[in-house]
């Protein structure tokens, strides 16, 4: 009965992100047909007269009226047809698709990172108020809110390739002495170690590091200050009062009741740390040259190939709303609140 | 708080108060004091920038190229033989106008868009939230990216783009203080005497948004700066010889990796500090207008 009850929300969940699906491909849809002037003069190119211009307009179907241009689209994108990139003469799915998993890579395991630093920070400085993990946890947070990624990317780079010499030259995924290894997941860090390979394991980690930090230190800040918040709040709380009276061990009204209960609001704002994460990610993969598709975005920006910037923009959206949907059903499965409001 | 803004006559007495209040918080809360002088510096140096540079910003210098900090050049000299310190005096005042212009049109059309929604709700609410959702679904930076790229690459561009990123907080508070006012007495009052609808909202309930609002937008200016900021970082909207934060980090970045930090370091910092400012001197308003959230 409660499996199925929990079922049931988590399939409804699903259901509401397509509304969320459809506003995406909308605004691209509108964002495609925004371009600069004319899309069919621009994709005509300079040298284009007016008769070919008017081909490639109804090439393109751009005569056409604009709801019936919008269902193309869609079936465009339901075929994965994301168009060419003019900078590399690829499909645009092509490019995205080979470069998603080292921003992933990237993206996860920052934030896996963060995590690690920011749950234990935030349920110290809740635990001790005004000692100094208290302390520190305040300046974290504000100092994690003001400094802009790729600032804080170039001041690491400095410190620990430039005057330590601990960190590789910021040069992508791996040391040009190394070869890739074979693709299974997708991660060279992951990929290696199964093939084997704890040398290679070894490099791409060290390559991963600084990044990752960068980003990391970005995210900690929301994450920390959220725990600590939530924590306090439950921790006043008169059931916590209870358990205390009750004679339950310290660690287990902490953890068992407090955090449990606290762990929900910080679930809510990982949704608004992913918008800002993969944000931060293109600035800090400029920074990094981390072969991903924010710095595929970059370049094609540059060079104003907007078709592989739109893929780009469309690629992350999806991405936020698929992570956004995990988040909420980790929520629906973690609370056992949930259940009753149905 | 409501009860005294809305009768004229003990408005001074109330304005008195809260002066004598703000001042007792500034003394008892020396970091918001000083958010107050950094903001009155900043300001400052936006609005006489230009006049109090040693150095002309654009003038390259062939003769000393990428020179270490020192009583001529306080941060060094860039790539070109500019003065690096000139330049990041004078590009405060384009930062800083770019994130205000675009917290400015994220203002007022996301809480009139808010107060709309929070007034009237019905078809009015459910379509503009909709339109924040569908907002709000994309990754922000990204989609001010997509926004910029689709417009064309220019400043002007970059504040719409800040703007409509920025719009759905606005409009969301917005609309949650004006629907908790919706049938309050006073409003109540101001119905029964006759007020029109447009009236009592504009007139009535939104004067009563304000103060969260205040708050919002200085927290939103740290956020707005670093988000112009980045987007000029990766070649957006500012062209080069033009002095910006963001694009000057940029231009460093190709030297740190070989030891020239101050050209990076120096246009960082005060990009930092402006953010940073407006952080504290959020938290410090906040502490003013809601006691209840003070820390």
């Amino acid at each position: 009965m409660r499996v199925s009850n929990k079922l049931k929300l988590v399939l409804l969940r699903l259901l509401q992100a397509v509304p969320a699906l459809f506003g995406i491909v909308l605004v691209s849809f509108l964002l495609t047909r925004a371009l600069p002037g004319d899309p069919a003069v621009y994709f005509a190119g300079p040298m284009a007269d007016e008769q070919s211009i008017a081909e490639i307009r109804q090439q393109m179907g751009l005569d056409r009226p604009l709801p019936l241009q919008f269902f193309s689209y869609i079936g465009d994108l339901l075929q994965g047809e994301l168009g060419q990139s003019i900078s590399t003469g690829q499909p645009v799915l092509t490019e995205l698709a080979s470069r998603l998993p080292a921003s992933l890579e990237l993206t996860l395991f920052a934030l896996l990172l963060s995590l690690l630093v920011a749950l234990p920070l935030g349920i110290l400085a809740a635990t001790r108020p005004n000692s100094w993990v208290d302390h520190l946890c305040r300046v974290v947070v504000t100092a994690g809110v003001s400094l802009p990624t790729f600032f804080t990317g170039l001041l690491l780079l400095y410190i620990f390739y430039f005057l330590l010499g601990w960190a590789p030259s910021p040069m992508g995924r791996l040391d040009f002495a190394y070869l890739p290894p074979e693709t299974v997941t997708g991660s060279f860090v992951i990929d290696a170690l199964l093939a084997g390979d704890p040398e290679t394991a070894r490099a791409a980690f060290a390559q991963l590091l600084l990044p990752a930090i960068t980003l990391g230190l970005f995210t900690l800040a929301p994450i920390a200050r959220m725990t600590r918040a939530a924590l306090i709040q439950v921790l006043e709380g008169e059931f916590i009062r209870t358990a205390r009276a009750a004679g339950l061990a310290r660690r287990k009204v902490l953890y068992r009741y407090g955090l449990r209960n606290a762990i929900l609001p910080v679930i809510t704002t990982l949704g608004m740390v992913f918008s800002f994460a993969l944000g931060a990610n293109v600035l800090v993969e400029k920074v990094f040259a981390w072969p991903g598709i924010g710095s595929f975005a970059v370049e094609a920006l540059v060079v104003s190939d907007y078709a592989a910037v739109q893929g780009f923009v469309l690629c992350m959206a999806v991405l936020f709303v698929l992570l956004n949907l995990l988040i909420d059903v980790i929520y629906t499965l973690v609370d056992p609140r949930v259940r009753m409001e149905s | 708080m409501t009860q005294t803004a809305s009768t004229p006559a003990s408005a001074a007495g109330a304005q008195a108060s809260g002066w004598r209040q703000a001042r007792y918080l500034l003394a008892e809360n020396p970091v918001s004091a000083m958010a107050f002088v950094l903001f009155a510096l900043i300001l400052l140096l936006a609005l006489f920038g230009p006049w109090l540079v040693p150095y002309d910003p654009l003038a390259t210098y062939a003769g000393e190229p990428l020179q270490a900090p020192s009583a001529a050049h306080w941060f060094g000299t860039d790539n070109l033989g500019r003065d690096v310190f000139s330049r990041v005096v004078v590009a405060t005042r384009l930062d800083l106008s770019i994130a205000l212009v675009a917290v400015a049109l994220s203002f007022v059309f996301g809480s009139a868009l808010g107060a709309m929604a929070g007034y009237y709700g019905g078809w009015i609410d459910r379509l503009s939230g909709r339109l924040l959702d569908t907002i709000m679904a994309f990754p922000l930076f990204v989609l001010a990216m997509g926004i910029v790229a689709a417009a064309g690459n220019t400043v002007e561009n970059i504040v719409y783009a800040t703007a409509i990123i920025n719009l759905p907080f606005y409009a969301r508070m917005a609309r949650a203080e004006v629907n908790v006012r919706r049938n309050a007495g006073f409003v109540q009052a101001a119905r029964l005497s006759g007020n029109s609808d447009w009236r009592i909202l504009a007139l009535h309930i939104f004067p009563n948004t304000l103060p969260p609002m205040m708050v919002q937008i200085s927290l939103n200016m740290g956020w707005a700066i670093l988000n112009a900021a980045g987007l000029s970082f990766i070649g957006l909207g500012v062209r080069p010889p033009t002095p910006e934060w963001g694009i000057m980090v940029a231009e460093g970045a190709n030297f740190i990796i070989s030891g020239e930090w101050w050209l990076v370091v120096f246009p960082g910092a005060a990009l930092v500090l402006a953010v940073f400012t407006f952080n504290l001197l959020g938290d410090g308003l906040r502490d003013l207008v809601d006691p209840q959230r003070r820390t």
